[in-house]
């Protein structure tokens, strides 16, 4: 993965696969640091599967028999001197913690948060919600689909195109607001359709 | 700046349409897979790339959808396209830039993009 944004993605979609109610999405930049933390109240692993997950190759899907996701970000993590954490009960939840040394050459940027956060936003089904939160050197943003969905009201959904457009937009700004003085680096929201090419 | 009023605004005009038409048997879906292959394949900007195209033309019979494994990791990015009454076609080896051909030539014209499908890859 390009972008520390895309690992978010992917193990997020394991707690939607999970079933969970509600996907909480870390991203804290402290001391050097960049911990990313994914935690849900889905149907949680059992000890066994537990143990193996991070290791290459353990999958309980059926389409294919590998699983890449968790040992991706694992080797990505330990790459630049960092850990990965899984902690899981059985009916209860999953967390998943990696902690990055963001100086380390091998750090991926943090990416195109912004779409990640809208893009899992516009799939999620009507019985769960995700709320974000990016603590920054400067202050802290946040976001949460339940607010969206207030002000939407029942009838119109998440999902329709122009909503998940508002999200990435709103979102887009709360991180650059994070970032008063630096320019718009790559992985803002202008980048999002060109960064298939490079 | 994007505000809550902006959401606002969203929200009374889908309203609008959403009461003018017909219920959704009868819509397009575009499927994207974003599994972990697809999403380091470039699945993210493609599937950006169609609510963008789609909420520009304003086309409120298409659903934009996301899954997780489609199945063929070495064609990732992927989407398939569900037409009503129409077989289901596979768009392969997707980047930004061919969305908005296959918006406009198969979703809206419904002439398949032939050249970017599983079948012109295989
Ligand atoms: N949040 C979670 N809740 C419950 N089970 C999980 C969770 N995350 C991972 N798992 C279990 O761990 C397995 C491995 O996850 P991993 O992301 O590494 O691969 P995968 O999702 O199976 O496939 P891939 O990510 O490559 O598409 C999953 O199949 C699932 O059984
Ligand atoms: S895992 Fe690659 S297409 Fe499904
Ligand atoms: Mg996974």
């Amino acid at each position: 993965m390009k972008e520390l944004s895309l690992h978010l993605l992917d193990i997020a979609q394991n707690s939607l696969a999970a079933g969970a109610r509600h996907v909480a999405l870390g991203v804290e930049e402290a001391d050097g640091e960049i911990t990313l933390t994914v935690a849900d109240d889905g149907r949680g692993m059992s000890p066994e599967l537990l143990a193996r997950v991070t290791d290459p190759f353990t999958t309980t899907r059926t389409t294919r028999k590998v699983g890449m996701g968790l040992p991706l970000l694992r080797l990505a993590a330990e790459q630049t001197g960092g850990t990965l954490a899984v902690e899981s009960r059985e009916g209860v939840g999953t967390t998943v913690t990696a902690v990055f040394h963001a100086g380390h050459i091998d750090c991926p940027p943090l990416g195109d948060l912004a779409a990640t956060v809208a893009l899992l936003a516009q799939g999620l089904s009507g019985e769960t919600e995700l709320t974000y939160m990016h603590k920054g050197p400067q202050g802290a943003f946040t976001f949460d689909t339940a607010q969206v969905r207030a002000i939407l009201g029942p009838e119109v959904p998440l999902s329709l195109p122009e909503v998940a457009q508002w999200m990435e937009g709103y979102v887009a700004e709360g991180e650059a607001g994070l970032r008063p003085e630096a320019p718009p680096e790559r992985g803002t929201r202008l980048d999002t359709v060109r960064e298939g090419t490079t | 700046m994007k505000s809550l009023e902006e959401l606002r605004a969203i929200r009374e005009r889908m309203q609008r349409q959403i009461d003018l038409r017909e219920q959704s048997d009868e819509d397009i879906r575009v499927v994207v897979g974003m599994a972990t292959c697809g999403i380091a394949a470039g699945a993210r900007p493609v599937l950006s790339a169609f609510l963008e195209e789609v909420s520009k033309r304003g086309l409120q019979h298409v659903a934009v959808t996301q899954t997780g494994c489609i199945g063929v990791c070495r064609l990732e990015p992927i989407a398939e396209v569900y037409v009503p009454g129409e077989e289901k076609v596979t768009y392969v080896k997707l980047t930004p830039e061919k969305v908005p051909r296959i918006v406009a030539e198969h979703l809206v014209n419904h002439s398949p993009v032939v050249e970017y499908t599983i079948g012109a890859a295989e």
